[in-house]
């Protein structure tokens, strides 16, 4: 039988804040030394009392807004209880009945799984947001021998945990929302939305039907994934095994499974015998929230244009290949270096393009700036100025490629560099003609070898007078020159 | 009249990590169905018409900057109510890392 796969995704994004939820410990759990950043409140220490981090509300504001939620204008806080080592407080505070944002949908663009390009086969496509709500995040355990051991500097660091409606349905859609939602985090500089480092936790609730079927089947949960690629490859191995399981009879269990990256497979993690019974209930140590007009506009406003938006305007306003628009602004602050330095001139768009995704980007490489495009030295404006000057025949391609090299190393203007080195191309005829008849005069041997039919030694001659002019002549000039001092020799011959 | 149930009981103690006797929860189940009575006596009275409110504070928005403050204590402080510690981290009894959240 042939199934229709039914997957609803619930994704926790780690906030970046510098400090957590309600407290003012350092929200920077990562590579801390265990239990260094913690005080009363996130240790549930008796009488301790949480205040709400106003930015981490506002995070939260604007990847609602990102996602085109509405955002609730009262909202209060709920503790949902249960018990677990890794929870301090016994209850995790939360937004259950009035999330801050709900009602929403996200636009992704489903590519070729195997070369991530637009192929034929590729589609936009709609995923409804049910909600994205505020929450606390846990503490840290590892698990030895017959004991674990937590770690609470990740307690009560900022979550938002985004639901979506059951509008996924294949591995490669829910790849390419967690990847849209990721580049949609890091856009707003709310996460680094690292899924290796747990900063963004993607967990799929799953099932199979017969086509053509309403009721959804046995929901599965996947979880431990720790890239996009796991998620693809772990839901692709649970729809063959469901698959099997039911064509040969048999029932899904509800169950959670754990999705094991070394082995490839998905395996059961322990059966819940007991039922959740979270006994939410508000929270009585904090006021609720009233978003005002004027509040949610100010945030509104730091909303930036989006990755997929830039997408368009890119390929439809400046012409880009969809390529170059996907890796311009796949990172936020390359999509602004970018839009400088073309200076909203769409004939200049290309040229930016292949500046950045080629020169710098190689020249960033190697020069290993992991700090991102922000700590170039070179300016959008001085790779402006460049490109100009490549425009307006002041440099050729070459000598413009070492002039940027010196940019990118010095950070001093492309003019300046021009100038100080003496590398403005030659465009003076008379100049150049002078280098063209030396070069003749100097070699008569392969003069008459290309009079004689031997086309490729024109080569050779335009070689000689870019060589006397240090690169430096005008290549169509100088080829110009060559053809017409050629023609009167072979005349004079 | 409410009647809670050694079932009932049951699931209530495991949620609050306790265990009890048999004895206990014949007890419990008593005091537990009186406390429930009297909160029911709540049910009386007529809300007709108000809305439901999560608090009878009179605050609200009362937010901080997201800034970090010197409110960290020292590691061994903290590792003082620790039931085991191997000086770093609380030790507790070996849990399955498989709960939601």
């Amino acid at each position: 039988m042939e199934y229709e796969i039914v997957i609803g995704m619930e994704t926790h994004v780690e906030q970046n804040t510098a400090s957590k939820m309600f407290c003012q410990c350092s929200a920077e759990f990562f590579g801390a030394e265990p239990n260094t950043h913690v005080c009363p409140t996130c240790l549930a220490m008796p009488g301790a009392l949480p205040v709400i981090n106003r930015r981490a509300v506002e995070n939260a504001m604007m990847i609602g807004l990102a996602l085109n939620c509405k955002i609730a204008r009262h909202t209060f806080w709920e503790r949902k209880s249960y018990w677990y080592p890794d929870l301090p407080k016994g209850y995790q505070i939360t937004q259950y009945e009035y999330p801050i944002a709900y009602d929403g949908y996200i636009d992704i663009d489903v590519r070729d799984s195997a070369s991530g390009n637009w192929t034929e086969q590729s589609y936009r496509k709609r995923v409804r947001i049910r909600r994205a709500h505020l929450e606390e995040d846990t503490g840290k355990l590892t698990h030895i021998g017959g004991s674990s051991f937590v770690d609470f500097n990740r307690a009560g660091v900022p979550l938002i945990e985004i639901v979506t409606e059951p509008d996924i349905h294949t591995a490669d859609e829910a790849y390419a929302f967690l990847s849209a939602l990721r580049d949609i985090v890091r856009y707003l500089g709310v996460s680094s939305g690292d899924m290796e480092k747990g900063a963004m936790r993607g967990e799929p609730n799953m099932s199979l039907r017969p086509i053509g079927t309403e009721p959804f089947g046995t929901k599965v949960e996947i979880k431990n994934l720790n890239s996009l690629r796991a998620v693809r490859d772990s839901i692709e191995y649970e729809v063959k095994r469901q698959t099997e399981v039911l064509n040969s009879g048999g029932k899904v269990h509800q169950v959670t499974m754990g999705w094991d990256d070394a082995r490839g497979v998905t395996v059961t993690q322990r059966d819940k015998e007991e039922a959740h019974d979270y006994r939410y209930f508000p929270e009585p140590d904090l006021p609720p929230l009233d978003v005002s007009e004027e509040w949610f506009e100010s945030v509104r406003k730091r909303v930036p244009e989006l990755a997929l938006s830039r997408q368009d305007r890119f390929t439809q306003t400046y012409g880009l290949s969809a390529y170059d628009a996907v890796v311009l602004t796949r990172d936020r602050a390359v999509a602004e270096y970018f839009e400088i330095a073309m200076g909203g001139i769409p004939a200049r768009a290309k040229a930016a393009a292949n500046w950045i995704t080629g020169e710098l980007f190689r020249l960033m490489g190697s020069a290993g700036v992991s700090a991102g495009i922000n700590a170039v030295k070179a300016s959008p404006a001085q790779l402006a100025e460049l490109i100009e000057m490549v425009e307006n025949k002041v440099v050729n391609i070459n000598t413009a490629k070492s002039v940027f090299e010196e940019m990118f190393a010095t950070g001093q203007g492309a003019k300046a560099i021009v100038d100080a080195k003496g590398l403005a191309q030659i465009s003076d005829t008379s100049a150049l003609d002078k280098a063209v008849q030396d070069a003749l005069d100097a070699n008569p041997g392969q003069l008459k070898g290309y009079l004689a039919g031997q086309d490729k030694l024109f080569q050779f001659f335009v070689g000689q007078v870019m060589k006397a002019t240090k690169g430096k002549g005008n290549p169509q000039i100088v080829q110009g020159l060559l053809k017409d001092a050629i023609e009167k020799r072979r005349l004079s011959v | 009249m409410a009647r809670l149930t050694v079932e009932e009981v049951d699931h209530i103690a495991l949620l609050a990590r306790l265990t009890l006797s048999d004895e206990e929860k014949g007890l419990y189940a008593q005091q537990l169905s009186a406390i429930l009575d009297y909160a029911a006596e709540l049910a009386d009275i007529d809300v007709e018409g108000i809305p439901p409110t999560a608090t009878v504070l009179a605050v609200h928005n009362i937010l901080r900057q997201d800034d970090i403050a010197g409110v960290s204590i020292a590691r061994d402080d903290a590792l003082k109510n620790a039931p085991r510690t191997d000086g770093a981290s609380f030790e507790v009894q070996a849990t399955f890392d498989n709960k939601d959240q």
